[in-house]
């Protein structure tokens, strides 16, 4: 297997000026020399992409995700390093971005298809499947300004796809158009990666580098955190840089002179002891430290699970007589035992709340106490993890008479069956 | 970097879990420890992306990448006129009426005694085009396509030298009219000084190009290089012989007992290349008014090897320019994409 880009120690440092003296003027005034902060958008940064491979690159706004892209492909100069890259290749950094407006989508196509490197000759050759691909057959001879934004993307992908570079490098533009436009451009892309074509994705979009990568990178402050399969670069991406539910758990007590007291909360589950994290469908338990100024008959105890967007995903129902239980005075430890967490990645932060079912002033409530973490080593995409069991049933043919055949057919995405996660 | 041959990968070979090597404060991908650019294992191309900018091989791409420079001339043309009634006249309307301002100013108002006055404006009028239009287009069109310029990879200089190409495109129709003019005035053009044509307009069109790609790139960074082009240029119009001719200047030097400095006079590239349009297309280099007995002498008594001898020496001089702007091109270049 060959290397289709090498990244060798790429380091590119952008200058940030204080003020920006661009006239003559004031240059003469300050010498000629302009106050700047140096700003290292890229920092030693190796990768190797091998041939055929679809690798992801995760960050951040700003992580310089899109600085190495430009610089492999050939619009931005590193400040030292080299990129060596194996074939022909394209850039689509912006659909449509050699776009002339006052021409019409015919020349565009021949302008954008020579930006982007393809002679003439080849260019004539795959007119009309641009045109197809496009679905602009009746207004190629328009004037390009008069296009809608969807008919100036399209043209734009069209164009850059039937480039058919070796190396194709794509940032953040496979969601365009409408739902069947998008379906067209994913069937290209796999097409792209039967084809044996190396593929760069730059995306902050989790699900896109899922199911589409074999490795991602994640990249933050112009570094490399880390090169690993999507599930593991996502669970990274997800824990480590965006910080999501990392909690505050300083908080402490309850309310002054309530008679309950919630203190540590913590999070057990099946992975303990050899990660930090779930795999989707293991066993979790939260165990909250509660004391009690007073025996109360009839506590309830709920619990509440919310995803980094703090959203809600889970919460149990308060007149759940399965919730309810006896505080003897002094207190205990409460237990909330799933026995699988059927969710997909992410961080979920865990609120635990007490309560006594007659009297409301006698509660307490930690708001999103401890988290936990689920990674998905599938390609399973989404918030839960369901597990359909597909089957075939054949048509009846009126003939034979019912002919009731079942078959399995693969395994599904996404199960995550642990022992065969552990690589 | 090591290209050395590495033991081959078995086909399958998984990409291993990479551990977190904190070597030298980055981390590298391992992949299996074998992949590597193994020469002669592919016939792909190899394109290395530093920070180096090498003449040769921008000279490599330039021409590799001319049916874009074409189609860049195209759309710059096309744009042009595009929303004008008049479309491709005024390419012949515009100099046409700059002509005609200055015959009325230097013919009818100034009373010189040139004959066919007109023709000898046209002649000059045209290299100067040639270099003018191209500059100032030039001077401005990297940023005017900053769009393209941070979003592809192309040979930027290409953006520079199609207008050149549309300096080019219009010079070429301007030349038709002037080949007419020259019918109905029956002015005939001198035969041996034809041979001077070519390297006049091969010398002027590297000239331009030299100017054209080095201002494109300076006002990426300077942006009132732009304005300061128009000055400029318009001094440098009234300093070369097209308006008045060759002769007046050199009689004037020779007046101030300086007439062996006249050396000087023809260190702009752009003179040689306007006498030598002149002394061809006008055909000839003085006149005799009319019941006077004095000759009045308008262009150097140069045969047509001189000329070729002083474009040869302006050709060489704008290809050296040329690659030397290249190369200052190369290394503002770099920074493009994010000054813009």
């Amino acid at each position: 297997m060959a290397v289709a880009i090498e990244v060798s120690d790429i380091s590119k440092q952008f200058r940030l000026y204080n003020e920006r003296y661009t006239s003559l003027k004031e240059r003469v005034i300050h010498g000629g020399k302009m106050p700047f902060t140096p700003f290292w958008a890229l920092q030693d940064v190796n990768v190797e992409i091998n041939e055929g491979e679809t690798f992801g690159i995760l960050g951040r706004n700003g992580c310089g995700k899109s600085t190495l892209l430009k610089c492999i492909a050939g619009i931005l100069k590193p400040t030292s390093g080299e990129i060596r890259v194996r074939g022909s290749l394209a850039a689509m950094l912006e659909l449509g971005a050699g776009f002339q407006p006052e021409l019409s989508g015919r020349d565009n196509i021949f302008l954008n298809g020579s930006l982007l490197g393809l002679p003439r000759s080849e260019i004539e050759k795959r007119f009309d499947d641009i045109v197809a691909f496009a679905e602009l057959e009746q207004f190629i001879d328009n004037q390009v300004k008069y296009y809608s934004s969807g008919m100036y993307v399209r043209l734009g992908f069209a164009v850059a796809v039937n480039v058919e570079p070796d190396v194709l490098l794509v940032d953040e533009v496979l969601a365009v158009g409408d739902a069947a436009f998008q379906r067209k451009c994913l069937d290209h892309v796999r097409k792209f990666q039967q084809e044996g074509r190396t593929i760069v994705v730059v995306s902050h979009a989790t699900d896109t580098i899922r199911q589409n990568c074999e490795r991602a990178m994640v990249m933050n402050h112009g570094k490399v955190i880390t090169i690993d399969e999507p599930g593991e670069a996502i669970r990274v991406y997800l824990a480590d840089l965006l910080g999501v539910g990392t909690l505050d758990n300083s908080e402490t007590g309850g309310i002054e002179g309530n008679v309950f007291a919630i203190g540590t909360v913590q999070a057990e589950h099946g992975g303990m002891g050899t990660r930090s994290h779930l795999y989707p469908g293991e066993s979790l338990s939260i165990i909250a430290d509660l004391d009690s100024l007073a025996p109360v008959q009839n506590a309830i105890a709920t619990i509440a699970i919310h995803d980094e967007k703090n959203e809600l995903v889970f919460a149990s129902d308060p007149d759940d007589p399965g919730c309810q239980m006896e505080v003897p005075l002094g207190g205990g430890q409460i237990r909330f035992d799933f026995a699988e967490v059927p969710l997909l990645d992410g961080t979920y932060s865990v609120s635990v709340g007490i309560r006594s079912l007659t009297e409301t002033a006698i509660f307490d409530w930690k708001d999103q106490v401890t988290q936990f973490e689920v990674a998905n080593p599938g390609r399973a995409t989404g918030r839960v993890r369901l597990l359909p069991a597909v089957s075939f049933r054949r048509r009846s043919t009126g003939l034979t008479g019912e002919v009731p055949v079942v078959e399995r057919i693969g395994g599904i995405s996404g199960s995550p069956v642990a022992e065969t996660i552990t690589s | 970097m090591s290209v050395g041959a590495v033991e081959p990968a078995p086909a399958d070979s998984v990409p291993a879990p990479t551990g977190k090597d904190k070597g030298r404060g980055g981390q590298t991908s391992t992949i299996g420890g074998s992949a590597r650019f193994v020469p002669g294992q592919s016939n792909r191309q190899i394109t290395v992306v530093n920070g180096k900018a090498q003449v040769r091989q921008r000279l490599k791409d330039l021409w590799r990448n001319r049916d874009l420079l074409v189609l860049l001339t195209r759309t710059q043309l096309k744009v042009k006129y595009k929303n004008s009634v008049l479309g491709y006249l005024w390419s012949m309307l515009n100099p046409a009426l700059v002509l005609a301002v200055y015959y009325v100013v230097f013919k009818v108002i100034a009373r010189n005694t040139i004959p066919s006055f007109a023709i000898f404006l046209f002649c000059g009028l045209l290299v100067w085009n040639l270099f003018n239009n191209s500059a100032m287009a030039a001077t401005g069109v990297v940023v005017a396509n900053a769009g393209i310029v941070k979003k592809v990879a192309f040979p930027r200089e290409l953006l520079a030298l199609s207008t050149v190409g549309v300096a080019l495109v219009l010079f070429a129709i301007q030349v038709v009219v002037l080949i007419l003019a020259l019918v109905v005035f029956g002015i005939t053009p001198s035969v041996p000084f034809l041979i001077t044509l070519p390297i006049a307009l091969l010398a002027l069109v590297v000239f331009t190009s030299a100017i054209s790609v080095f201002l494109s790139a300076v006002n990426v960074y300077l942006r009132d290089t732009q304005h300061l082009t128009e000055v400029l240029l318009m001094a440098w119009f009234w300093s070369i012989p097209v308006v008045y001719p060759y002769g007046q200047i050199a009689g004037a030097l020779s007046d101030h007992h300086l007439g062996s400095f006249k050396w000087v006079y023809l260190m702009d590239p752009v003179t040689p290349i306007a006498l030598a349009f002149q002394r061809t297309m006008y055909g000839r280099s003085q006149y005799t008014v009319k019941g006077a007995s004095t000759v009045t002498h308008m262009l150097p008594n140069w045969g047509p090897s001189t000329y070729c001898l002083i474009l040869g020496v302006v050709l060489v001089a704008s290809i050296i320019l040329f690659l030397l702007s290249l190369i200052v091109f190369g290394r503002l270049e770099g920074n493009f994409a994010e000054e813009l």
